[in-house]
């Protein structure tokens, strides 16, 4: 055990994680408040999550934004891992600076400038607004995240795998597909998941991209919030919230599983 | 080795370079794909967009779709197009500057998100600091639980404080009941409301880049420090501190940046009192639907921001060649 | 000087003016960026040899493995395989194999798959990969081990899925990169063994890097000993510690004490050295150098002898006094320094189990040794 760990450490971690799960915890609580007044207790009930179903506006933006995250995720998959190999593999090139600088900017850039700008993209080349914009402008935000991630696990990537399916006699587009790939593979699979959240939480950049029918769930819950707080979303809310919570908290398990069984065949491995 | 194989062990390899050199050429354009496929599309959009919001900053509102003039194409052949450059104007910058509540967005934003970073370093570092310091076992979880809401949604982060810091809202409710107060504080709706949120939300970008820098320490330099005669709290300025200053300039920027122009946070939690200038452009383009105004509104905040950006991207550069 | 053989009895082909060479590194430089690797180095490997390529970390050594596996191309200069050039031919299409010092085994794949991956790449049909993968196993004694995927490996046996892997398609030159840096010393000794039987049995030639010159000495025929890009000496490994070209090699190789100095006066071979402090060493060793030249004298610290009284009839003999002992089982090393303040380290095998050492510390003391023990170096 560390000597460090000590009483201030121990309460600043206690303080800060109270700090970050509090309201949350208070959100969820006050979902299955049976009082219409969100912060005060009226007894316990699940209505809202019931009168949340029969909310056709809000299904229909579920859906979309479904659809939406789904389908971005996957291209930003693809671009993304496209563009950490860019980095990591091809150091010099002409324009490497532009590139790497437009795969950092998007990640600090504010929502708003992002948003406009590639509103007034789409309306420069006549695309309508709707499903498609919006799925283009988030596949172009997420494909940086989903690069970062990548370009992190390509740099601790062991070189010479590649080389020794090389010199084993694949030429190199197979040593990708048959080696690179399948080891970079958790890498994409958490830049996937990470861009699949991210499209699923964006509302300024949707705001603007989005048009008529293809309203999603933030911009939904948004204009509702506006009018004023209501348990049915704070209902609304605890759903997204557990179905992102499960996802991950058994995505991190079964890693924790793989790691904790990889650490027992080491150790068996060594000792047999 | 007789002549003859010599010759046909000759023939053989430039036959063989000469297919490698065609299987080069194809992995080549293969190689070259990788590059060219993100490259073309983060220039049409991401850079080509900006383009355009500089070329529309420089139009006239129109009562038009779209809602500017003039619209720029080539249907005209070149002349016309002189004839559009001619009238671009910066109208819309000197109604930028003339305007007070522009500037006063502009600099209102930058303070803000200037001591809402400093107020999220002051939060964020002990907590980092403990998980740097934490058993080993422990922090894989106690990094999961930082990120954990992260990947909850933002909206419903600084929805969850509307709840809370309603005058009749829950903090009040405990205050008043615990006897602290008499009358309920006014939190919602103000600047320290937007400051509660960004603190909030950004936390984790904080937490993160200095946990790694600090958990990357090798402890045993404190050690040395104690064992040369030098106390704790001093040992902490003259070597945790600057070690993990690379941490801290990321997190400090990932921060900065995206808060000044934040526009969910002011917008939900500063309501209509405070001012900053992502809900100034949001306005003016949703409610006034001022597209030009609203380009140039995006044009001097990129300008605003670019020095910082351009930092963030000096730290991301050396931090990967560090990790090489 | 009379022929120091390889450690194989019969096996000499770099005696024999009509052998033709395997490997050829012809003038070859590597330049990176500005940095030069390698130095218009020339080199002959033949056919069936253990070739060694010895030298400290950065010195070129790894560059000139990965050149002849194709992952770098010469800047200039040309490297032939068996009288072919080997410029413009990618890895993959090179019949030459590496293992890797990472061992570089392929983490998603099982021992079975990392050994088949190669024979795959060549389109052999199945039932023929399922043999010689078998055989590897085999050749290893990993049988039992056929299912697990490497990290279910301790590091001995990583390093024989690794070898397996890279001898499985029976290349023409199997390349070793540090093969057993990541092994502890006694796993160490015993797998030195077991890759030199294998090399005979497979009758594969082997050029083996390493920093190790112990592991150098233990397995190869013939040791090429590298620095600053350039060959020093190509030898036996009894050549490269007997009879060392220079006073890099003699220091590199070994522990040596050198003495400079200048031929005083010589013939036939025999020579007197002048160190200028009032030591005079004779040699037998002194080759063709000629008088006045400045040379070092470098001899073996096992090749001295301390003794508490001047040795009767010894040609060299100096007097000292003794600064340190360490005593380390096997045997006894010493510490003398001479009167000119010159150190002399002597070391002496302890045959007995128990010996009284009649010599202690700060005790007066004689070093002597033959008159053929040393070398003469003017390089």
């Amino acid at each position: 055990m560390n000597p460090t760990w000590s009483r201030f450490n121990i309460t600043s971690i206690v303080l800060g994680f109270a700090f970050l799960y509090l309201p949350i915890v208070l959100l969820v609580v006050f979902s299955f408040n049976e009082s219409k007044l969100v912060t005060v207790w009226g007894g316990f009930s699940t209505k809202w999550y019931v009168s949340l179903f029969h909310n056709q506006g809000l299904m229909d933006a579920t859906w979309v934004t479904a659809r939406v995250a789904v389908i971005s995720a996957t291209v930003a998959t693809v671009l993304g891992t496209l563009a950490a190999l860019t980095l990591t593999r091809y150091t010099r090139f002409k324009g490497r600076m532009l590139f790497s600088g437009m795969v950092f900017a998007p990640l600090v850039m504010p929502e708003v400038i992002t948003g406009l700008s590639l509103l007034l993209l789409f309306v420069a080349v006549g695309l309508d607004r709707g499903f498609l914009t919006v799925t283009l402008a988030h596949i172009t935000l997420t494909m940086c995240f989903v690069a970062v991630v990548v370009q992190s696990r390509l740099m601790t990537f062991d070189r010479s795998l590649e080389e020794a399916a090389m010199d084993l006699g694949a030429p190199p587009v197979k040593t990708f597909f048959q080696i690179t790939l399948p080891v970079i593979m958790p890498a994409i699979v958490s830049g996937w998941m990470l861009a699949f959240t991210l499209s699923l939480d964006d509302l300024v950049i949707a705001s603007f991209t989005s048009g008529p029918g293809a309203t999603t769930l933030p911009m939904k819950i948004y204009s509702q919030v506006r009018l004023g707080v209501t348990p049915e979303i704070n209902a609304a809310c605890t759903i997204l919230i557990a179905v992102v919570a499960v996802g991950v908290i058994i995505a991190s398990l079964a890693n924790k599983r793989r790691e904790v069984q990889r650490q027992r065949d080491e150790q068996a491995a060594q000792r047999g | 080795m007789s002549n003859a194989a010599v010759t046909a062990a000759t023939t053989s390899s430039a036959a063989d370079a000469g297919k490698s050199a065609l299987a080069r050429l194809g992995e080549a354009f293969v190689g070259r794909l990788v590059i060219i496929i993100p490259y073309l599309w983060l220039v049409f959009f991401f850079l080509i967009p900006f383009v355009i919001v500089f070329k529309i900053s420089l139009s006239q509102t129109a009562i038009a779709i779209p809602p500017y003039t003039p619209v720029l194409g080539f249907g005209d052949g070149l002349s016309g197009l002189l004839d559009q450059l001619k009238q671009l104007s910066i109208d819309n910058y000197t109604w930028l500057t003339q305007d007070a509540l522009y500037v006063n967005a502009y600099v209102t934003s930058v303070i803000v998100a200037a001591i809402s970073t400093v107020l999220t370093l002051l939060v964020g570092y002990p907590i980092a600091y403990g998980m740097a310091r934490a058993p080993a076992t422990l922090r894989p979880t106690l990094l999961m639980l930082v990120i954990l809401p992260f990947w909850t949604s933002f909206l419903i982060r600084v929805y969850a404080w509307i709840g809370i810091l309603k005058p009749e809202g829950l903090l009040n409710q405990l205050l008043l009941a615990s006897g602290v107060i008499n009358q309920p504080l006014i939190i919602l709706n103000t600047y320290t409301a937007i400051f509660i949120g960004i603190v909030y939300s950004y936390l984790p970008f904080m937490v993160l880049p200095l946990y790694s820098a600090l958990e990357k320490m090798d402890y045993s330099l404190i050690e040395a420090a104690k064992d040369l005669g030098c106390p704790p709290t001093s040992a902490f300025w003259k070597i945790t501190f600057p070690l993990s200053l690379p941490g801290v300039i990321a997190g400090c920027l990932l921060v900065f940046i995206p808060a000044v122009g934040e526009f969910v946070i002011p917008d939900l939690l500063g309501g209509s009192q405070t001012l900053m200038i992502g809900k100034t452009l949001w306005n003016e383009f949703f409610a006034n639907r001022d597209w030009p105004v609203s380009s140039a509104v995006a044009v001097i905040l990129l300008l605003l921001l670019i020095v910082p950006i351009m930092l963030f991207q000096r730290a991301q550069a050396r931090a990967q060649e560090q990790d090489k | 000087m009379k022929s120091l053989g390889s450690i194989r009895r019969d096996f000499a082909p770099w005696n024999d003016p009509n052998a033709k060479p395997y490997i050829q590194f012809d003038n070859v430089t590597k330049k990176f960026g500005d940095f030069t690797a390698v130095n218009n180095l020339s080199l002959t490997i033949f056919e069936r040899e253990f070739f060694a390529l010895l030298g400290a970390s950065g010195c070129g050594k790894s560059t000139l493995l990965r050149m002849l596996a194709g992952f770098e191309e010469p800047t200039a200069g040309r490297i032939l395989l068996d009288g072919q050039d080997l410029r413009g031919i990618p890895p993959y299409r090179r019949p030459v194999n590496m293992m890797f010092q990472s061992y570089a085994l392929f983490p998603h794949m099982t021992v079975e798959n990392n050994i088949a991956f190669g024979l795959k790449q060549d389109g052999m049909p199945k039932p023929e990969i399922a043999a010689r993968v078998g055989e590897m196993l085999k050749l290893v004694k990993l049988e039992q081990f056929a299912k697990r995927k490497p990290h279910q490996l301790s590091g001995g046996q990583r390093q024989r899925v690794a070898l397996a892997r890279s001898v499985a398609k029976r290349p023409k030159v199997l390349l070793l990169d540090e093969p057993l840096g990541a092994l502890d010393k006694k796993l160490r000794e015993e797998t030195q063994f077991e890759l030199m039987d294998l090399q005979q049995s497979l009758g594969l030639t082997f050029v083996v890097v390493t920093h190790d010159q112990e592991e150098a000495m233990t397995m190869a025929d013939r040791i090429a000993i590298i620095d600053k890009g350039e060959v020093m000496q190509v030898a036996t490994p009894a050549e490269v510690y007997e009879a060392p070209g220079s006073r890099f090699v003699a220091g590199f190789v070994g522990n040596v004490n050198m003495f400079e100095g200048k031929i005083a006066r010589g013939d036939a071979g025999a020579a007197s050295i002048d160190t200028g402090n009032g030591i005079t060493i004779r040699t037998e060793n002194a080759g063709d150098a000629a008088i006045g030249a400045a040379v070092a004298f470098a001899i073996r610290p096992e090749k001295i002898k301390v003794s508490s009284k001047k040795p009767d009839g010894a040609v060299n003999a100096i007097e000292g006094e003794v600064y340190d002992i360490a005593y380390l089982g096997d045997m006894t090393v010493y510490h003398v320094r001479l009167d000119d303040g010159h150190v002399v380290r002597a070391s002496t095998m302890n045959a007995a189990r128990i010996t009284e050492d009649p010599l202690s510390w700060n005790d007066r003391a004689w070093v002597s040794f033959r008159p053929d023990a040393g070398v003469v170096l003017t390089r």
